[in-house]
């Protein structure tokens, strides 16, 4: 049934009717409405959980990890540095194959504290051994959630969820939460690949030397590539059972005959498909490629997409410190070989809204040569800021 | 597609009167989108909550910065932030006060204002709901300002949020500022 | 530091008292105090954490004679008191993770003594989730290796700055926003919870002490004490929230008061693990009086409430008053004058 709600009931209802066994919860803004909406739903007797409230965002990862291992479907949400807390557990769950689904609320990373959205805490997990899916609306933010806990069990490795916190997660907006009865159907219980119980012992997290340690992270590596063909065929599935498109690796906007693509994660694509539209209206072809699935890395989709670009323009909202773009440089491996010529930008950090305004101006900028693509830009940079910094002696 | 920008201070429900007018619109079969500027929690501080509302899915999501409807549940902000950023002449203002735009000290900026109105949504919720929470009321009186929403879509937004007496009673102060906006208006 | 102070007299509880000898005035009275944490921060109204932190802050700065540093963890003093690019803290003031609060603090106590100037003392200050859930590794830490650092928690009973969900240290039947007063058992949960004070004294460092905002002379005299000694020290600071406790701003003191008065709070000093003092309750109150003035206590008491909630509640007070001996030495100077 469509709602007009706010974007953490959604998801914490889509998750409640995947009935997870075991929530572990730790609060950090932006993500509380969502432990908070499942809280309540367990409180009423709506939803049949272990809902614990941990000590920490270690703690509640950790949490999962064992429930997991028992053989609970499990769930968790975090932030940022919540996310970063967890660090060491990320990679133990996914080194494990424990098919963990946790909702990252993207926010900021301090020093200094901010907590804004942007999505340097998901990027800065990248090579967690996650699956790392991006939700660029409530909608799908919903969708999404029960499409990873059917994804995380079929392949048995954990993912994680990325909607862009504030922005998506307390906003309101049409919703139709996927219903308990359809996801039923769409999702079977949950089937540990290896289970922690007395009438079939098994030992889970042995210590592997030189010798075999290189096999296990290739296969690994095997597993999550696999998720290359499961994101689309479990977004079909999706499509079947609950008559929508949500999801999938990428997501096409008007790039068939585009000579200039925005490539960009998450909720900015709304913005940029409006601007897309204005500048197509003034005779510009400007197309918008979505990231739905950002690790595994779709290049070969990527690369299908944007080969007859001319120009890519590829908006982040991190970077990566000392060297530059992040999803810019893996644009641009699946890019090799081809004219294609990409640009970085980093937008919108800390929370700084990306405008259609700014985004018009960058585009027009592009199309007009006036951005050096060998340069790594940062939209709507306070230059008179930064100057004065610097005569102050701010950079070493 | 219309945009909506509440000015008012942690406290007052100003986030709740862009979710339950955003919900107001999705009743009448509209797109509607509210979302805050977001901060930790902290009474009294500034909060400024935005509403879109059009016929088509709205895709843009950064803040209103050329609202249609500016609505200040605080007076005393008129002169503390930049309320009136952005604002089109033509736009709809709607003012919490029992005073007038001269008396506020805003007589300059509503002067040139075609659809500026002043509403005493704190009085009126005290009457009604007897707290100063002038949220609902101002929702009301922005049905009547500007007619984007009905006042039958507001009090059903308010009876599907609050529950018995606290639902009556907002729809209650919401119906009376309308009542009253609309003799302005109408006047 | 020359922020210019306005001192008001407004009641013989409050601030400074002019029957008293100079030397027995409070740090607060002092127009010469050192305003640590000064005005302009953004806490809200009534905040009791804002309260104990300028208390807290003011009396450490005159015991070290101004050579603090101070770390301080993630939380509600912490942002309210830093909105970049403004910060309300006079002396040198390190923000570290929400976690780490202790660790940091210890390493910046390393380092002073390496420099050669422990002159320099140490205060860290964090909240309850802060001290007894995510710092609580660390906090561990420092009493075990006996770090020379005065390790303040300002308990407001919740994680407040996020929007109010439940920490280590909720009381039981609270309401907050993870442990809602909905279903077969509204609030949080009875039989959880950590006791802070006595997890410090079972590590057996130099000094532990609990204190409230509701009684300034009592608060100073501890924070001064505790800088008397070197090595890890622990005080626990109940400060009320108007927001996340869902009472009056103007009620932040009368809360602290009632809590210790009903003995859900007891306010004790202990040293290397044993109770050294006591501060007896001076005429004892029913919990009711202190659940009443709560909103997140408010299931309890509208319409039927939850009767034998409030009855465990006071169990649990009642076994502090035992355990404690808080009513055992009456206080002979108590006038039976209600606060």
């Amino acid at each position: 049934m469509r709602e007009q709600i706010e974007g953490s009931q959604a998801v914490a209802r889509a998750v409640g009717a995947c009935r997870p066994q075991v929530i572990a919860a730790y609060p950090i803004s932006p993500q509380t409405h969502i432990v908070e909406e499942l809280s309540d739903l367990v409180r009423v007797g709506r939803l049949e959980s272990e809902y614990l409230m941990v000590e920490s965002e270690f703690g509640a990862l950790s949490a999962c990890i064992g429930s997991s291992a028992a053989g609970s479907r499990t769930y968790t949400a975090t932030s940022s540095q919540g996310l970063l807390f967890m660090a060491e557990a990320l990679f133990n769950a996914s080194g494990l194959g424990l098919p963990i689904v946790m909702t990252v609320a993207n926010r900021a990373i301090g020093a200094p504290i901010n907590i804004w959205n942007d999505q340097s805490d998901s990027m800065a997990m990248r090579d967690s051994g996650w699956i790392q899916l991006y939700a660029r609306s409530n909608q799908e933010a919903a969708d999404v959630h029960v499409q990873a806990f059917k994804l995380a069990e079929e392949l048995s490795l954990p993912v994680m969820v990325c909607m862009d916190g504030f922005v998506l997660t307390h906003a309101f907006e049409p919703v139709d939460v996927p219903d308990e009865v359809t996801v039923d159907a769409f999702l079977p219980p949950f089937q540990p690949r290896q289970l922690l119980h007395p009438d079939d012992p098994v030992t889970i997290g042995a210590m592997v030397g030189p010798e075999a340690f290189t096999e296990v992270k290739y296969l690994m590596h095997l597993t999550q590539r696999a998720a290359l063909d499961a994101v689309p065929r479990i977004a079909g599935e999706f499509r079947e059972a609950f008559g929508r498109e949500s999801g999938g690796l990428v997501q096409r906007y008007r790039t068939g005959d585009a000579d200039t693509v925005v490539v960009a994660l998450g909720s900015v694509l709304g913005t940029a498909e409006e601007v897309a539209d204005a500048m197509r209206d003034d005779g510009y072809a400007v197309g918008v490629l979505g990231i739905g699935c950002f690790r595994p890395w779709p290049d070969s989709e990527v690369r299908a997409v944007l080969a007859n670009a001319r120009r890519v323009v590829v908006l982040e909202r991190a970077f990566s410190v000392g060297a530059g773009g992040i999803v810019g440089k893996d644009v641009r491996d699946a890019l090799r070989g081809t004219d294609s010529v990409v640009y970085d930008v980093v937008a919108g950090l800390g929370g700084r809204p990306i405008t259609g305004a700014s985004l018009r101006r960058l585009l027009d900028d592009v199309a007009a040569d006036r951005l050096d693509p060998t340069e790594l830009h940062f939209l709507d940079l306070r230059t008179d800021v930064v100057s004065q910094e610097l005569a102050r002696g701010g950079a070493r | 597609m219309f945009e909506i920008r509440i000015h008012g201070r942690g406290g007052q429900g100003v986030v709740t009167a862009a979710e339950l007018l955003s919900v107001a619109a999705f009743e009448e079969g509209r797109h509607a989108q509210a979302f805050p500027t977001f901060g930790s929690e902290r009474m009294g501080a500034p909060v400024t909550s935005f509403c879109r509302i059009d016929d088509r899915p709205i895709r843009r999501r950064e803040p209103v910065t050329h609202p249609d409807a500016l609505v200040v549940q605080d007076p005393t902000l008129l002169h503390q932030i930049a309320v009136f950023e952005g604002f089109k002449e033509d736009g709809y203002l709607l003012v919490n006060t029992s005073r007038s735009f001269a008396e506020l000290g805003i007589e300059e900026v509503t002067a040139g204002l075609q659809h500026a109105c002043a509403v005493p949504a704190t009085d009126l919720a005290r009457e009604h709901l007897g707290k100063p929470l002038p949220n609902a009321a101002l929702l009301g009186g922005l049905a009547a300002l500007t007619g984007i929403v009905s006042i039958e879509s507001v009090e059903a937004a308010i009876r599907g949020r609050f529950a018995g007496d606290t639902a009556t009673r907002n729809a209650s102060a919401a119906r009376a500022a309308y009542d009253a906006v609309q003799g302005v208006v109408h006047a | 530091m020359s922020t210019e102070l306005k001192l008001y007299q407004i009641d013989t509880f409050a601030v400074g008292n002019r029957l008293l000898d100079a030397d027995r005035r409070t740090v607060q009275a002092s127009t010469g105090r050192a305003n640590g944490i000064t005005s302009g921060h953004r806490a809200c109204r009534g905040c009791g954490e804002a309260l104990g932190a300028r208390y807290v802050v003011d009396a450490a700065l005159r015991a070290a004679e101004g050579n603090l540093v101070t770390v301080n963890s993630t939380g509600c003093l912490e942002v309210f008191s830093t909105p970049y690019p403004e910060s309300a803290w006079q002396l040198p003031w390190l923000h570290s993770l929400f976690g780490n609060g202790p660790a940091v603090a210890s390493g910046v106590a390393a380092a002073l003594r390496a420099q050669g100037r422990s002159d320099v003392r140490v205060l860290a200050q964090a909240g309850d989730g802060g001290t007894v859930d995510i710092g609580f590794g660390c906090l561990s830490g420092m009493f075990e290796r006996n770090d020379d650092v005065l390790f303040v928690c300002y308990d407001n009973q919740g994680y407040m700055n996020t929007g109010v969900q439940r920490s280590g240290a909720t009381p039981p039947a609270a309401r907050t926003a993870n442990t809602k007063a909905i279903g077969p058992e509204p609030g949080n949960q009875f039989g959880q919870g950590k006791n802070a004070p006595l997890i410090a004294m079972a590590h057996e460092v130099p000094y532990v002490a609990t204190a409230t905002v509701a009684d300034l002379h009592d608060l100073e005299a501890k924070v001064t004490k505790a800088m008397q000694y070197r090595g890890a020290r622990y005080l626990h600071v109940l400060v009320p929230c108007p927001l996340g406790w869902a009472a009056d701003p103007s009620q932040t003191i009368r809360l602290a008061r009632l809590a210790k008065e009903s003995g859900l709070f007891p306010v004790f000093e202990a040293e290397h693990g044993v109770v050294t003092s006591v501060s007896p309750i001076r005429q004892q109150e029913p919990v009711v009086e202190y659940l009443r003035l709560q909103g997140r206590f408010a299931h309890l008491l509208d319409g039927d409430g939850r009767p034998e909630l409030v009855e465990r509640i006071q169990a649990g007070a009642d076994a502090n008053i035992r355990r404690f001996g808080l009513l055992d030495r009456p206080d002979p100077t108590a006038t039976g004058r209600r606060p």
